[in-house]
Protein backbone atom coordinates (compact mmCIF):
# COMPACT_ATOMS: atom_id res chain seq x y z
CA UNK A 1 0.00 0.00 0.00
CA UNK A 2 1.29 3.30 -0.89
CA UNK A 3 1.01 6.75 1.54
CA UNK A 4 -2.01 8.18 0.76
CA UNK A 5 -0.49 11.87 1.51
CA UNK A 6 2.57 11.90 -0.82
CA UNK A 7 1.47 8.81 -3.43
CA UNK A 8 5.66 7.94 -3.47
CA UNK A 9 6.54 5.56 0.15
CA UNK A 10 5.09 2.67 1.26
CA UNK A 11 2.23 3.19 3.84
CA UNK A 12 3.91 1.74 7.19
CA UNK A 13 1.13 3.10 9.68
CA UNK A 14 -2.58 2.33 9.37
CA UNK A 15 -4.69 4.36 11.75
CA UNK A 16 -8.83 3.51 12.18
CA UNK A 17 -10.58 7.28 12.76
CA UNK A 18 -13.86 7.23 14.31
CA UNK A 19 -15.73 10.11 14.66
CA UNK A 20 -19.97 10.55 15.11
CA UNK A 21 -19.54 6.49 14.23
CA UNK A 22 -18.10 7.11 10.83
CA UNK A 23 -15.42 5.56 10.02
CA UNK A 24 -11.89 6.87 8.03
CA UNK A 25 -9.01 4.68 7.78
CA UNK A 26 -5.90 6.27 7.05
CA UNK A 27 -2.53 4.88 5.86
CA UNK A 28 0.58 6.64 6.03
CA UNK A 29 4.67 6.41 5.49
CA UNK A 30 6.26 7.55 8.73
CA UNK A 31 7.29 10.69 7.68
CA UNK A 32 3.86 12.18 6.61
CA UNK A 33 2.61 10.79 9.78
CA UNK A 34 5.31 13.13 11.34
CA UNK A 35 4.36 15.84 9.64
CA UNK A 36 1.16 15.50 10.31
CA UNK A 37 1.58 15.23 13.53
CA UNK A 38 -2.20 14.36 14.73
CA UNK A 39 -1.22 11.03 15.62
CA UNK A 40 1.39 11.98 17.87
CA UNK A 41 2.12 14.22 20.33
CA UNK A 42 5.94 14.36 19.50
CA UNK A 43 8.37 12.44 17.14
CA UNK A 44 9.24 9.69 19.43
CA UNK A 45 11.17 7.23 17.43
CA UNK A 46 14.73 8.73 18.77
CA UNK A 47 14.20 7.01 22.07
CA UNK A 48 13.00 3.65 20.45
CA UNK A 49 15.60 2.96 18.04
CA UNK A 50 18.23 3.62 20.49
CA UNK A 51 16.69 1.25 22.96
CA UNK A 52 16.67 -1.33 20.13
CA UNK A 53 20.33 -0.97 19.46
CA UNK A 54 21.85 -1.10 22.50
CA UNK A 55 19.34 -4.15 23.48
CA UNK A 56 20.86 -5.46 19.89
CA UNK A 57 24.31 -4.57 20.85
CA UNK A 58 23.96 -7.01 24.56
CA UNK A 59 22.43 -9.58 22.66
CA UNK A 60 24.94 -9.36 20.21
CA UNK A 61 27.76 -10.34 23.01
CA UNK A 62 29.19 -13.71 21.89
CA UNK A 63 29.81 -14.28 25.87
CA UNK A 64 26.50 -13.56 26.74
CA UNK A 65 25.49 -16.22 24.59
CA UNK A 66 27.41 -18.86 25.43
CA UNK A 67 26.26 -17.91 29.25
CA UNK A 68 22.81 -18.26 28.55
CA UNK A 69 22.33 -21.77 27.18
CA UNK A 70 24.54 -23.76 29.60
CA UNK A 71 24.04 -22.45 32.76
CA UNK A 72 20.11 -21.55 33.18
CA UNK A 73 20.66 -20.72 36.87
CA UNK A 74 23.52 -18.69 36.64
CA UNK A 75 21.00 -15.95 35.01
CA UNK A 76 18.46 -16.74 38.06
CA UNK A 77 21.46 -15.87 40.36
CA UNK A 78 22.29 -12.49 38.43
CA UNK A 79 19.67 -10.52 39.88
CA UNK A 80 20.40 -7.32 41.20
CA UNK A 81 19.50 -7.50 45.37
CA UNK A 82 18.04 -3.98 45.51
CA UNK A 83 15.85 -3.48 42.42
CA UNK A 84 15.49 -6.36 41.33
CA UNK A 85 16.50 -6.67 38.41
CA UNK A 86 17.79 -9.08 36.48
CA UNK A 87 20.75 -9.47 33.85
CA UNK A 88 18.26 -10.96 31.14
CA UNK A 89 16.10 -7.52 32.02
CA UNK A 90 18.97 -5.37 31.41
CA UNK A 91 19.67 -6.71 28.07
CA UNK A 92 15.95 -6.35 26.98
CA UNK A 93 15.45 -2.73 28.22
CA UNK A 94 19.43 -1.48 27.99
CA UNK A 95 18.69 0.46 31.14
CA UNK A 96 20.37 -0.17 34.22
CA UNK A 97 17.50 -0.47 37.25
CA UNK A 98 20.04 1.22 40.12
CA UNK A 99 23.08 2.10 41.30
CA UNK A 100 23.73 -1.56 42.63
CA UNK A 101 23.16 -3.03 39.31
CA UNK A 102 26.66 -1.94 38.01
CA UNK A 103 27.52 -4.20 41.57
CA UNK A 104 25.83 -6.81 40.21
CA UNK A 105 26.23 -7.18 36.72
CA UNK A 106 30.25 -5.55 37.24
CA UNK A 107 31.80 -8.92 35.25
CA UNK A 108 29.65 -8.42 32.45
CA UNK A 109 29.89 -4.68 31.55
CA UNK A 110 33.56 -4.15 30.69
CA UNK A 111 32.87 -5.52 26.66
CA UNK A 112 29.79 -3.87 26.59
CA UNK A 113 31.43 -0.28 27.61
CA UNK A 114 34.36 -0.89 25.07
CA UNK A 115 31.90 -0.84 22.53
CA UNK A 116 29.88 2.19 23.40
CA UNK A 117 32.58 4.21 24.23
CA UNK A 118 35.25 3.94 21.56
CA UNK A 119 37.24 0.65 23.55
CA UNK A 120 37.40 2.54 26.97
CA UNK A 121 36.50 0.99 30.06
CA UNK A 122 37.07 3.07 33.19
CA UNK A 123 35.82 6.97 33.81
CA UNK A 124 38.61 9.39 33.69
CA UNK A 125 36.67 12.43 34.52
CA UNK A 126 35.10 14.18 37.10
CA UNK A 127 35.36 13.08 40.48
CA UNK A 128 32.40 14.60 43.00
CA UNK A 129 34.03 15.83 46.09
CA UNK A 130 31.56 14.48 49.19
CA UNK A 131 30.80 11.30 47.38
CA UNK A 132 34.13 10.48 45.90
CA UNK A 133 36.31 10.77 48.84
CA UNK A 134 39.54 9.71 49.11
CA UNK A 135 39.85 9.21 45.33
CA UNK A 136 39.33 13.22 44.78
CA UNK A 137 42.05 13.77 47.18
CA UNK A 138 43.88 11.19 45.09
CA UNK A 139 43.71 13.07 41.61
CA UNK A 140 44.31 16.22 43.56
CA UNK A 141 47.68 14.78 45.10
CA UNK A 142 48.37 13.31 41.33
CA UNK A 143 47.77 16.88 39.58
CA UNK A 144 49.51 19.05 42.48
CA UNK A 145 52.08 16.36 41.61
CA UNK A 146 52.83 16.81 38.35
CA UNK A 147 52.47 20.78 39.13
CA UNK A 148 55.26 19.99 41.02
CA UNK A 149 57.39 18.17 38.80
CA UNK A 150 56.59 21.58 35.79
CA UNK A 151 57.45 24.10 38.49
CA UNK A 152 61.07 22.25 39.22
CA UNK A 153 61.52 22.26 35.97
CA UNK A 154 60.70 25.77 35.47
CA UNK A 155 63.22 26.48 38.79
CA UNK A 156 60.30 28.16 40.46
CA UNK A 157 61.29 26.76 43.86
CA UNK A 158 59.22 29.23 46.18
CA UNK A 159 56.13 27.96 44.57
CA UNK A 160 56.87 24.31 44.62
CA UNK A 161 57.90 24.53 48.17
CA UNK A 162 53.87 25.78 48.58
CA UNK A 163 52.60 22.73 46.34
CA UNK A 164 55.06 20.65 48.04
CA UNK A 165 53.39 21.45 51.35
CA UNK A 166 49.72 21.26 50.05
CA UNK A 167 50.67 17.70 48.60
CA UNK A 168 52.13 16.90 52.50
CA UNK A 169 48.79 18.35 53.99
CA UNK A 170 46.51 15.95 51.67
CA UNK A 171 48.83 12.92 52.01
CA UNK A 172 48.55 13.34 56.08
CA UNK A 173 44.61 13.35 55.66
CA UNK A 174 44.76 10.47 53.86
CA UNK A 175 47.42 7.87 55.74
CA UNK A 176 45.90 9.28 59.66
CA UNK A 177 42.46 9.29 59.06
CA UNK A 178 41.96 6.75 56.60
CA UNK A 179 40.14 9.73 54.29
CA UNK A 180 37.35 9.22 57.13
CA UNK A 181 37.23 13.29 57.64
CA UNK A 182 36.95 13.77 53.99
CA UNK A 183 33.62 12.57 53.84
CA UNK A 184 32.38 14.85 55.66
CA UNK B 1 8.35 35.52 38.45
CA UNK B 2 6.06 35.17 35.92
CA UNK B 3 5.96 31.77 34.78
CA UNK B 4 3.75 32.28 32.19
CA UNK B 5 6.74 33.86 30.38
CA UNK B 6 8.06 30.47 30.03
CA UNK B 7 4.89 29.67 27.48
CA UNK B 8 4.57 32.65 25.80
CA UNK B 9 8.40 34.01 24.65
CA UNK B 10 9.65 32.05 21.80
CA UNK B 11 13.09 33.07 21.96
CA UNK B 12 14.43 32.27 25.52
CA UNK B 13 16.35 35.85 26.53
CA UNK B 14 19.68 34.25 26.49
CA UNK B 15 19.38 33.29 22.42
CA UNK B 16 18.85 37.61 22.22
CA UNK B 17 22.96 37.59 23.04
CA UNK B 18 25.40 37.70 20.19
CA UNK B 19 27.76 35.06 21.15
CA UNK B 20 31.16 34.21 19.56
CA UNK B 21 30.81 32.76 15.51
CA UNK B 22 26.76 33.17 16.11
CA UNK B 23 27.07 33.50 12.56
CA UNK B 24 27.29 29.54 12.14
CA UNK B 25 26.73 28.48 15.67
CA UNK B 26 23.46 29.11 16.57
CA UNK B 27 23.81 27.91 20.73
CA UNK B 28 26.01 25.81 22.51
CA UNK B 29 24.51 23.11 25.07
CA UNK B 30 26.14 21.19 27.94
CA UNK B 31 24.38 18.23 29.71
CA UNK B 32 25.14 16.47 32.77
CA UNK B 33 23.47 13.22 33.83
CA UNK B 34 23.46 12.19 37.88
CA UNK B 35 21.70 10.10 39.72
CA UNK B 36 21.15 9.54 43.35
CA UNK B 37 23.10 6.66 45.18
CA UNK B 38 19.94 5.44 47.41
CA UNK B 39 16.60 5.58 45.16
CA UNK B 40 16.18 3.34 41.85
CA UNK B 41 16.49 4.58 38.46
CA UNK B 42 13.21 6.21 36.69
CA UNK B 43 13.09 3.09 34.50
CA UNK B 44 12.18 1.30 37.62
CA UNK B 45 11.34 3.62 40.53
CA UNK B 46 8.06 3.65 42.26
CA UNK B 47 5.54 6.58 42.37
CA UNK B 48 6.58 7.50 45.75
CA UNK B 49 10.02 7.58 45.09
CA UNK B 50 9.82 9.77 42.10
CA UNK B 51 7.43 12.23 44.57
CA UNK B 52 10.30 11.95 47.10
CA UNK B 53 12.98 12.95 45.22
CA UNK B 54 10.72 15.88 43.27
CA UNK B 55 9.90 17.50 46.81
CA UNK B 56 13.47 16.98 48.00
CA UNK B 57 14.41 19.54 44.83
CA UNK B 58 11.56 21.53 45.18
CA UNK B 59 12.63 22.33 48.77
CA UNK B 60 16.10 22.71 48.03
CA UNK B 61 16.07 24.93 45.22
CA UNK B 62 12.99 27.11 47.20
CA UNK B 63 13.91 30.70 47.68
CA UNK B 64 18.06 29.68 46.62
CA UNK B 65 19.55 32.60 44.32
CA UNK B 66 22.29 31.35 41.95
CA UNK B 67 24.34 34.46 41.21
CA UNK B 68 23.25 35.58 38.02
CA UNK B 69 20.64 32.67 37.38
CA UNK B 70 18.68 34.12 40.17
CA UNK B 71 16.05 31.83 41.25
CA UNK B 72 14.70 28.49 39.59
CA UNK B 73 11.05 27.42 39.16
CA UNK B 74 9.94 24.27 38.98
CA UNK B 75 7.50 22.97 36.92
CA UNK B 76 6.17 19.59 37.73
CA UNK B 77 4.96 17.92 34.56
CA UNK B 78 1.94 16.50 36.05
CA UNK B 79 0.15 20.07 36.37
CA UNK B 80 0.96 21.16 32.99
CA UNK B 81 -1.07 21.36 30.16
CA UNK B 82 -0.01 19.31 27.17
CA UNK B 83 0.63 21.93 25.01
CA UNK B 84 2.92 23.77 27.47
CA UNK B 85 4.69 20.65 27.66
CA UNK B 86 5.33 20.74 23.90
CA UNK B 87 6.14 24.69 24.12
CA UNK B 88 8.78 23.85 26.52
CA UNK B 89 10.11 20.41 24.15
CA UNK B 90 10.30 23.32 21.08
CA UNK B 91 11.89 25.88 22.98
CA UNK B 92 14.46 22.82 24.17
CA UNK B 93 14.34 23.23 27.57
CA UNK B 94 13.14 19.54 28.32
CA UNK B 95 13.04 16.25 26.32
CA UNK B 96 9.79 15.17 24.72
CA UNK B 97 10.69 11.87 26.70
CA UNK B 98 10.12 14.40 29.86
CA UNK B 99 7.12 15.96 28.48
CA UNK B 100 5.47 12.67 27.66
CA UNK B 101 6.49 9.70 29.55
CA UNK B 102 7.12 11.20 32.74
CA UNK B 103 3.92 11.63 34.79
CA UNK B 104 6.27 12.50 37.96
CA UNK B 105 8.83 14.42 36.01
CA UNK B 106 9.70 17.98 36.59
CA UNK B 107 12.30 20.86 35.69
CA UNK B 108 13.85 23.94 37.38
CA UNK B 109 14.46 26.52 35.39
CA UNK B 110 16.69 29.55 35.32
CA UNK B 111 14.56 33.07 34.81
CA UNK B 112 16.49 33.63 31.08
CA UNK B 113 15.70 29.99 30.75
CA UNK B 114 19.81 29.21 29.81
CA UNK B 115 19.94 26.61 32.75
CA UNK B 116 17.53 24.31 32.37
CA UNK B 117 17.76 20.59 35.38
CA UNK B 118 15.16 17.81 34.61
CA UNK B 119 14.37 15.58 37.47
CA UNK B 120 13.30 11.95 36.77
CA UNK B 121 13.25 11.91 33.00
CA UNK B 122 15.48 9.21 32.23
CA UNK B 123 17.96 9.92 35.04
CA UNK B 124 16.85 11.55 38.43
CA UNK B 125 19.38 14.41 37.29
CA UNK B 126 19.99 16.42 34.08
CA UNK B 127 21.40 19.35 34.46
CA UNK B 128 21.70 21.15 31.31
CA UNK B 129 23.31 24.75 30.31
CA UNK B 130 22.60 26.71 26.93
CA UNK B 131 24.56 29.48 25.95
CA UNK B 132 24.50 31.73 22.26
CA UNK B 133 26.98 30.75 19.98
CA UNK B 134 29.96 28.66 20.34
CA UNK B 135 30.56 28.76 23.92
CA UNK B 136 31.25 25.14 25.16
CA UNK B 137 33.05 26.08 27.71
CA UNK B 138 31.61 28.79 29.09
CA UNK B 139 28.39 26.15 29.36
CA UNK B 140 30.28 23.35 30.85
CA UNK B 141 31.79 25.75 33.84
CA UNK B 142 28.18 26.57 34.63
CA UNK B 143 26.97 22.80 34.18
CA UNK B 144 29.81 22.21 36.69
CA UNK B 145 28.79 24.73 39.36
CA UNK B 146 24.83 23.96 39.53
CA UNK B 147 26.79 19.89 40.06
CA UNK B 148 29.05 20.92 42.33
CA UNK B 149 26.43 22.57 44.23
CA UNK B 150 23.63 20.08 43.91
CA UNK B 151 26.53 17.35 45.28
CA UNK B 152 26.65 19.39 48.30
CA UNK B 153 23.30 18.09 49.10
CA UNK B 154 22.68 14.72 47.83
CA UNK B 155 24.67 11.55 47.48
CA UNK B 156 25.09 10.79 43.43
CA UNK B 157 25.77 7.33 42.44
CA UNK B 158 29.45 7.29 41.60
CA UNK B 159 31.69 4.53 41.22
CA UNK B 160 35.21 4.47 41.45
CA UNK B 161 35.81 2.78 38.11
CA UNK B 162 33.15 3.59 36.71
CA UNK B 163 32.33 7.43 37.25
CA UNK B 164 29.37 8.73 37.33
CA UNK B 165 26.21 5.76 37.00
CA UNK B 166 23.55 6.20 34.96
CA UNK B 167 20.35 4.80 33.71
CA UNK B 168 22.04 4.07 30.14
CA UNK B 169 24.99 2.74 29.42
CA UNK B 170 25.83 5.24 26.88
CA UNK B 171 25.81 8.11 29.04
CA UNK B 172 27.82 6.39 31.90
CA UNK B 173 31.29 7.79 33.17
CA UNK B 174 30.81 11.66 32.61
CA UNK B 175 27.12 11.78 31.96
CA UNK B 176 27.94 14.70 29.56
CA UNK B 177 26.56 15.05 26.40
CA UNK B 178 28.38 18.53 24.22
CA UNK B 179 26.48 19.45 21.25
CA UNK B 180 26.44 22.58 19.37
CA UNK B 181 23.91 23.49 16.91
CA UNK B 182 24.93 24.68 13.47
CA UNK B 183 23.28 26.47 10.66
CA UNK B 184 25.20 25.60 7.70
CA UNK B 185 24.06 26.38 4.53
CA UNK B 186 26.89 26.47 2.75
CA UNK B 187 27.65 23.15 3.03
CA UNK B 188 24.61 21.76 2.24
CA UNK B 189 24.23 24.06 -0.73
CA UNK B 190 27.39 23.06 -2.18
CA UNK B 191 26.56 19.17 -1.55
CA UNK B 192 29.17 18.77 1.15
CA UNK B 193 27.21 17.42 3.73
CA UNK B 194 26.63 14.11 2.85
CA UNK B 195 30.94 13.85 2.65
CA UNK B 196 31.10 15.59 6.12
CA UNK B 197 28.65 13.44 8.25
CA UNK B 198 30.09 10.53 8.09
CA UNK B 199 33.54 11.75 8.61
CA UNK B 200 32.03 13.24 11.81
CA UNK B 201 30.77 9.95 12.92
CA UNK B 202 33.84 8.25 12.45
CA UNK B 203 35.68 10.08 14.68
CA UNK B 204 32.96 9.60 17.90
CA UNK B 205 30.59 12.58 17.56
CA UNK B 206 26.51 12.85 16.04
CA UNK B 207 25.32 14.98 13.31
CA UNK B 208 21.59 15.35 13.02
CA UNK B 209 19.28 17.63 12.43
CA UNK B 210 17.65 19.69 14.89
CA UNK B 211 14.43 19.86 13.84
CA UNK B 212 12.68 16.60 11.71
CA UNK B 213 13.59 14.05 13.49
CA UNK B 214 15.31 11.36 10.97
CA UNK B 215 18.27 12.00 8.54
CA UNK B 216 16.89 15.46 7.14
CA UNK B 217 17.73 18.33 8.68
CA UNK B 218 15.40 21.65 8.48
CA UNK B 219 16.48 24.86 8.25
CA UNK B 220 19.82 23.60 7.38
CA UNK B 221 20.47 23.29 11.22
CA UNK B 222 22.69 20.53 11.98
CA UNK B 223 23.59 19.28 15.96
CA UNK B 224 26.72 17.89 16.17
CA UNK B 225 27.39 16.13 19.73
CA UNK B 226 30.00 13.81 21.48
CA UNK B 227 29.14 9.84 21.78
CA UNK B 228 31.51 8.52 24.45
CA UNK B 229 31.25 9.96 27.56
CA UNK B 230 33.38 6.96 29.47
CA UNK B 231 37.26 7.23 28.97
CA UNK B 232 37.44 10.98 28.61
CA UNK B 233 37.75 13.84 30.62
CA UNK B 234 35.01 16.37 30.59
CA UNK B 235 37.51 19.35 29.48
CA UNK B 236 38.78 16.18 26.49
CA UNK B 237 35.01 15.64 25.45
CA UNK B 238 34.04 19.48 24.60
CA UNK B 239 37.88 19.90 23.35
CA UNK B 240 37.53 16.87 20.53
CA UNK B 241 33.99 18.81 19.59
CA UNK B 242 35.73 21.88 19.75
CA UNK B 243 38.13 21.36 17.31
CA UNK B 244 36.10 19.80 15.15
CA UNK B 245 33.25 22.30 15.05
CA UNK B 246 36.55 24.96 14.49
CA UNK B 247 36.98 22.98 11.27
CA UNK B 248 33.56 22.74 10.34
CA UNK B 249 33.23 26.57 10.94
CA UNK B 250 36.33 27.17 8.48
CA UNK B 251 34.48 25.19 5.87
CA UNK B 252 31.32 26.52 5.84
CA UNK B 253 32.91 30.14 5.81
CA UNK B 254 34.85 29.15 2.53
CA UNK B 255 31.55 27.23 1.59
CA UNK B 256 29.74 30.89 1.55
CA UNK B 257 32.95 32.34 0.31
CA UNK B 258 32.97 30.60 -2.98
CA UNK B 259 28.92 30.58 -3.53
CA UNK B 260 29.29 34.57 -3.49
CA UNK B 261 32.22 34.71 -5.83
CA UNK B 262 30.50 32.20 -8.25
CA UNK B 263 26.94 32.68 -7.93
CA UNK B 264 26.71 36.22 -6.33
CA UNK B 265 23.34 36.86 -8.05
CA UNK B 266 21.60 33.71 -8.32
CA UNK B 267 22.76 33.32 -4.33
CA UNK B 268 20.70 37.22 -4.11
CA UNK B 269 17.92 36.32 -5.95
CA UNK B 270 17.17 32.87 -3.97
CA UNK B 271 17.70 35.16 -0.40
CA UNK B 272 15.08 37.67 -2.14
CA UNK B 273 13.03 35.16 -3.50
CA UNK B 274 12.50 33.38 0.37
CA UNK B 275 12.08 36.73 1.90
CA UNK B 276 8.95 37.65 -0.86
CA UNK B 277 7.66 33.91 -0.05
CA UNK B 278 8.20 34.57 3.60
CA UNK B 279 6.51 37.55 3.82
CA UNK B 280 3.66 37.10 1.42
CA UNK B 281 2.44 33.51 1.52
CA UNK B 282 -0.76 32.41 3.12
CA UNK B 283 -0.18 29.17 3.64
CA UNK B 284 2.98 27.41 4.31
CA UNK B 285 4.47 23.98 5.43
CA UNK B 286 6.97 23.79 8.20
CA UNK B 287 9.41 22.39 5.68
CA UNK B 288 9.07 25.36 2.98
CA UNK B 289 9.05 27.57 6.18
CA UNK B 290 12.53 25.88 7.14
CA UNK B 291 14.05 26.41 4.15
CA UNK B 292 12.94 29.93 3.43
CA UNK B 293 14.08 31.26 6.69
CA UNK B 294 17.39 29.57 6.09
CA UNK B 295 18.06 31.79 3.08
CA UNK B 296 16.68 34.39 4.73
CA UNK B 297 19.73 33.99 7.57
CA UNK B 298 22.28 33.34 5.24
CA UNK B 299 21.13 36.58 3.46
CA UNK B 300 21.27 38.75 6.82
CA UNK B 301 24.54 37.25 7.09
CA UNK B 302 26.20 37.42 3.66
CA UNK B 303 24.82 41.23 3.81
CA UNK B 304 21.95 41.19 1.47
CA UNK B 305 19.41 41.57 3.57
CA UNK B 306 19.55 44.76 6.47
CA UNK B 307 16.56 45.42 8.31
CA UNK B 308 15.81 41.87 9.62
CA UNK B 309 17.70 40.76 12.71
CA UNK B 310 19.97 38.11 13.02
CA UNK B 311 17.98 35.46 15.70
CA UNK B 312 15.05 35.68 13.40
CA UNK B 313 15.80 32.19 12.09
CA UNK B 314 16.16 30.73 15.62
CA UNK B 315 12.60 32.57 17.21
CA UNK B 316 10.51 31.67 14.12
CA UNK B 317 11.98 27.62 13.45
CA UNK B 318 10.72 28.02 17.26
CA UNK B 319 7.52 29.92 17.02
CA UNK B 320 6.28 28.12 13.75
CA UNK B 321 6.25 24.34 15.24
CA UNK B 322 3.10 23.16 16.31
CA UNK B 323 3.34 23.82 19.76
CA UNK B 324 3.64 27.09 19.38
CA UNK B 325 0.71 27.62 16.67
CA UNK B 326 -1.83 25.65 19.04
CA UNK B 327 -0.54 27.76 21.97
CA UNK B 328 -0.83 31.19 19.84
CA UNK B 329 -4.25 29.93 18.26
CA UNK B 330 -5.34 29.38 21.97
CA UNK B 331 -6.47 25.75 20.71
CA UNK B 332 -5.69 22.52 18.55
CA UNK B 333 -5.35 23.09 15.00
CA UNK B 334 -5.42 20.66 11.80
CA UNK B 335 -2.45 20.32 10.03
CA UNK B 336 -3.81 22.74 7.11
CA UNK B 337 -4.92 25.47 9.82
CA UNK B 338 -1.65 25.41 11.11
CA UNK B 339 0.27 26.36 7.98
CA UNK B 340 -2.53 29.15 7.45
CA UNK B 341 -2.01 30.02 11.39
CA UNK B 342 2.59 29.74 10.34
CA UNK B 343 2.00 31.95 7.42
CA UNK B 344 0.59 34.58 8.63
CA UNK B 345 2.73 34.60 11.63
CA UNK B 346 5.68 34.84 9.40
CA UNK B 347 4.11 37.55 7.88
CA UNK B 348 3.11 39.78 10.93
CA UNK B 349 6.32 39.07 12.49
CA UNK B 350 8.72 40.17 9.50
CA UNK B 351 6.38 42.99 8.85
CA UNK B 352 7.86 44.93 11.76
CA UNK B 353 11.13 44.96 10.17
CA UNK B 354 9.67 46.52 7.06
Amino acid sequence: MICQECNQRPATLHFTKIVNGEKTEIHLCEQCAHEKGEMFMFPHQGAFSINNLIAGLLNMDASLKEQKAPSFHNEHVLQCERCKMTYAQFVKVGRFGCANCYETFRSHLPPIFRKLHGGHVAHEGKIPKRVGGTLYVRKQIGQLKQMLQELIAKEQFEKAAEVRDQIRELEAKLNTEGGASLYE
Amino acid sequence: MNEHLFFQRALSPWMNEEGPDSDIVLSSRIRLARNMKRYSFPTVFTNEEAIQIVQLFEQLFSQKQFGDLGPFVLLKMNELQAIEKRVLVEKHLISPHLAEDCTFGACLLSEQEEASIMINEEDHIRIQCLFAGFQLKEALKMANALDDWIEQHIDYAFDEKYGYLTSCPTNVGTGLRASVMMHLPGLVLTQQMNQIIPAINQLGLVVRGTYGEGSEALGNIFQISNQITLGKSEEDIVEDLTGVVRQLIEQERMAREALVKTSNIQLEDRVYRSYGVLTNSRIIGSKEAAQCLSDVRLGIDLGYITNVPKTILTELMILTQPGFLQKYAGGALRPQERDVRRASLIRERLYQWK
